[in-house]
């Protein structure tokens, strides 16, 4: 075990080091200078290139961009001028966790619901409902069900509030809305790996036990085919990452993914280079911790072997 | 019965070695057996008719519409405006779709769009499929320090969304239609990669492949002939779930505003105009998101579809 | 001797992409107590099938027949009734160990498990109990074992696991299907002693499912042998070994590898395959196969015929018109 947590952070810290540098060196590659507007005199230009570091050579900028990293100090953001990335991260991240959250935990209980009793009904009305809702989910873009969401139920029927994220009647449209691709996601995922479960032949031994059918979808059933759901994990957080930017700025919450793709519109590449970091180390440290859980929960990793033996 | 005595019925006839070795369900060959479960799907089937209109429209719908996708007519809005109101720029006879705010006809718009959408699906989807069966292979097929190094890399890129390098490398190419498609076929390799790895991993081990070898066939006739053959199924599989996830991706572009730059249109581009002009011109929201659910919808039970035909195990 | 299960005319089908397969067609046997009954037949003969279906846990349908277990006729039982006599009267084993096991259940909850669900006792006394059952198995350290997961024991192990599963609650009958095929050979050997050391210990009666005539040779009672969804013939284990009334028994016999036979001697085998099982033929199934076929073996299904008492066998070749129709041609069959 100590050995597998070993293995699995040196590749993690060699990811974020390598996805650092790749960062770095591609935003360096963008064309184009954010002080090149007409508001700035020559002279004006100096100093913030100075300023930023810019009139350095690259690979000066990267080490000490790289230093920086290390004592946490992300640079100072182009658009917003003098404030720190660190501190624009630090103010935008609550909301942003807040609403992830809440869109997991929505996601989870409905998903894995869904899937249970859809494998439990199957090939039944529920059944079906479920595969629609799985289907719609994974196909329709979240910024189209975003915008949908927002028009018709705030708009042309104002029951939800239509924008910011100040009360829990804010939360609501932008939680589903972040929600239902990952609701998606395990709702098919969950009903796949039950159906598999359900056949296998450990379950049709529990039945030879006499066991009650409660006892079996719980104790057997539902356990096992939880875990291979942790393999989605992964994956999940990052695309309710990525729903977040559409979600944040439709429903203008000030949040990391609204700051992104407004960082985006105003080529303030301090704050894309920092966000980017920030989301990758994020990233990283979640998959490490459920690379971790895996081995905790699964026995035959915890031992070594390999997940299908 | 009754004609045949007792003697003749118990007259011994012995094995009948035809239909002691008759095999009364016809063969199929496996592509012929995968076509067949696809072509009874009929949820698969409807997705195909669905697909083909869209296609069709995307092609023949801007020639049948008098107006040019492109040109303005402010004037005409203006009129309008002062009319009938907001409500008369909406869909009538004229302009199917009805027009934008900038007086440009919709219905020339969309089927434009969804001809741009489609053409960035196929074409980053196959560029993509051939990267990751190249990579995959070598990768698989040589295995050691080349397939440790690879797949380190894959790792190492997908622990990144790669919509978030496809948004970096949109910045450093600028947007439009060919950095788009590079952008895509950069980052979206990796799972073709890693799953045409895994198969050749166990394909290269059976008999027929050693005995390939033993002949001393060069490893670029055993891919051709005999390992990539055997993927085509699954490469079939993700090529048929690239293709949406890519319009997803440059839908998702558009929409931060830098995937197609005008002239140039796209259903994603569409869409988030619509996003702004929503509480006035709702058509202009729903028209589009209408399509791409619809293009998304039926490619995505295509692509089901052809999963379950390849493997029928994995039908629940 | 009363009788502990007795299936009468069995039929069974199940429904698929391509049709209806009637996968038991008709079968009756008796099964008495305390008494080992094999049923040997090669795959997709429906033995399994014909077992499973005295405890539903296939999803098929039920043509026609009745189960009668211990006097009580469970033919109609509902999900809820059989729950009480799986794992309590009877007991199953299967084939592979390795997949019929959890492999995130601890071993140990996965015996107590049944005694709980069957049993009024405490939680420290189901706990006794397993730890018994493990050591009675031959499992040993059962208090390691039982905090262990079967990926950490070896095929012969979990194969006692599941044994001890099984026999948890004392069940009056046990079922083995095929419970060494998935084993080594000298595991075999083992695994059969410790059924029958067991059989004795419970009390039990055992249907041993299998298609090795190996394993049913030294163990088996009484023997029924299985084609194509249809009882062919049953008897004790010597009417059967030394007497095989059923062409097809005699080719399952003669196709056993002999050690004492020379050295360039071929292997015998029954040429053909078995039926399609969607589309029965309304004669004898086997008569395609058969060498000693007549013209009626293609036209009519045979009843069962007694050959003496308890051996029955379901075959023409035993009738007097066949006899006198040998005898005009001149026709030799050894029988």
């Amino acid at each position: 075990m100590a050995k597998y947590i070993v293995k699995r952070l040196i590749i993690s810290v060699l990811t974020i080091l390598v996805l650092c540098t790749v960062v770095f060196f591609a935003i360096k590659f963008i064309p184009g200078d954010p002080f090149s507007g007409p508001e700035y005199t020559e002279q004006m230009r100096q100093q913030l290139h100075e300023l930023y570091g810019y009139d350095k050579p690259v690979w000066q900028q990267y080490l000490s961009y790289m230093g920086n990293l290390l004592h946490g100090d992300l640079g100072i953001s182009v658009y917003y001028r003098g404030r720190a990335v660190v501190d624009i991260i630090a103010g935008a991240f609550p909301q942003s966790l807040d609403l992830g959250l809440r869109a997991l935990i929505t996601a989870t209980v409905v998903g894995i619901g869904l899937g249970i009793l859809a494998a439990l009904n199957r090939k039944k009305p529920l059944d079906y409902i479920s595969i629609i809702i799985a289907i719609i989910g994974i196909s329709i873009p979240s910024f189209v069900v975003a915008s949908l969401l927002q028009y018709v139920l705030a708009i042309v029927f104002p029951i939800f509030p239509v924008a910011r994220y100040t009360s829990f009647a804010h939360t609501i449209l932008p939680t589903i809305a972040l929600a239902l691709p990952t609701i998606a996601r395990f709702s098919r995922f969950m009903r796949t790996s039950m159906l598999e479960v359900i056949d296998s032949d450990f379950v049709k031994t529990a039945r030879s036990k006499g066991l009650k059918k409660r006892q079996i979808i719980f104790s057997h059933e539902v356990r096992n085919s939880l875990l291979p759901l942790l393999s989605i994990l992964g994956p999940t957080t990052a695309s309710l990452l990525m729903g977040s930017f559409v979600v944040e700025s439709i429903f203008a919450i000030p949040g990391l993914g609204n700051y992104f793709v407004e960082s985006i519109n105003t080529q303030d590449y301090s704050l894309i280079m920092g966000l980017t970091i920030f989301y990758g180390v994020f990233l990283v440290t979640i998959n490490f911790v459920i690379d971790i859980l895996y081995g905790v929960v699964d026995p035959r990793i915890r031992l070594g072997g390999n997940k299908n033996g | 019965m009754a004609d045949l005595t007792k003697l003749e019925l118990y007259e011994h006839v012995g094995a009948d070695q035809a239909e002691a070795e008759h095999i009364s369900r016809p063969q199929l060959s496996y592509a012929k057996d995968v076509a067949r479960r696809f072509f009874s799907n009929k949820v698969a089937m409807f997705s195909v008719v669905v697909l083909a209109i869209l296609v069709i429209m995307a092609i023949v719908g801007p020639m049948v519409c008098q107006y040019n996708y492109q040109s303005t007519d402010v004037g005409a809005v203006s009129q309008k405006l002062a009319e009938g109101g907001r409500e008369a720029l909406g869909p009538d006879s004229e302009h199917w779709f009805g027009i934008d705010t900038l007086g440009r006809d919709l219905w020339a718009r969309v089927w434009v769009g969804t001809r741009y959408s489609l053409i960035i699906g196929f074409v980053a989807a196959v560029v993509q499929a051939i990267i990751g069966i190249l990579v995959g292979c070598v990768s698989g097929y040589f295995g050691g320090m080349v397939d440790v190094i690879i797949m380190r890399a894959v790792d190492i890129l997908d622990s990144i969304p790669y919509l978030i390098y496809v948004i970096i490398i949109m910045m450093i190419f600028g947007s439009g239609l060919f950095p788009i498609m590079a952008a895509l076929t950069l980052t979206g390799w990796l799972s073709m990669a890693r799953m045409v790895r895994s198969q050749i991993l166990t394909l290269k081990n059976e008999d027929y492949v050693l005995a390939a070898r033993n002949l001393d066939t060069k490893p670029i006739r055993i891919m051709l002939k005999h390992l990539i053959p055997n993927c085509m199924g699954i490469i079939i599989v993700s090529l048929s779930m690239a293709i949406p996830n890519a319009i997803f991706s440059e839908a998702y572009l558009s929409f931060l505003g830098i995937g197609l730059s005008a002239p140039l249109t796209s259903l994603g581009q569409l869409i988030s105009t619509g996003i702004q002009e929503m509480q006035n011109y709702p058509y202009q929201l729903i028209i589009p998101s209408i399509v791409i659910s619809l293009l998304m919808l039926s490619l995505q039970l295509i692509g089901d579809g052809l999963r379950d035909a390849v493997d029928p195990k994995l039908r629940k | 001797m009363e009788e502990l299960l007795q299936v009468k005319n069995l039929s069974i089908s199940f429904h698929t992409y391509n049709g209806e397969v009637q996968a038991v067609r008709n079968t009756s046997f008796d099964l008495h107590r305390k008494e080992v009954l094999a049923i040997v037949g090669e795959s997709g003969s429906g033995k399994s099938v014909t077992m499973q279906s005295v405890l539903k846990l296939t999803p098929c349908v039920f043509k026609s027949g009745q189960i009668i277990f211990e006097g009580k006729d469970i033919t109609n039982y509902n999900d809820k009734q059989m729950q009480n006599i799986r794992g309590s009267q009877i007991g199953i084993i299967f084939q592979d160990a390795m997949t019929s096991l959890n492999p995130t259940m601890k071993i140990g909850k996965q015996i107590t498990e049944s005694i709980l669900r069957h049993q009024k006792v405490s939680k420290a006394e189901a706990k006794t109990k397993a730890l018994e059952l493990l050591t009675q198995v031959g499992i040993n350290n059962p208090e390691k074992r039982y905090h262990q997961y079967i990926h950490n024991l070896s095929g012969g192990m979990r194969q006692r696991v599941m044994i001890a599963i099984a026999l948890a609650c004392k069940p009056k009958l046990l079922i083995a299907d095929e419970p060494t095929t998935a084993l080594d050979v000298t595991i075999q050997a083992q695994i059969m002693d410790l059924l029958a050391k067991l059989k004795e210990e419970v009390g039990c009666s055992i249907v041993l499912i299998t298609h090795d005539l190996g394993v049913v040779a030294a163990n088996a009672d009484r023997i029924a042998v299985m084609y194509a969804g249809k009882l062919v013939e049953s008897g004790t284990s010597d009417q059967i070994f030394y007497h095989p009334a059923h062409p097809y028994t005699r080719g399952l016999l003669e196709s056993i590898p002999r050690l004492d036979a020379s050295h360039n001697t071929k292997l015998t085998y029954i040429g053909g395959t078995p039926p399609d099982a969607l589309n029965p033929s309304p004669g004898c199934a086997f008569s395609a196969r058969c060498k000693y076929a007549m013209r009626i073996c293609r036209q009519q299904a045979p009843e069962d015929r007694e050959v003496e008492p308890g051996h029955t066998c379901a075959c023409f070749l035993m009738d007097d018109e066949a006899k006198a129709t040998r005898e005009k041609m001149g026709w030799e069959v050894k029988l």
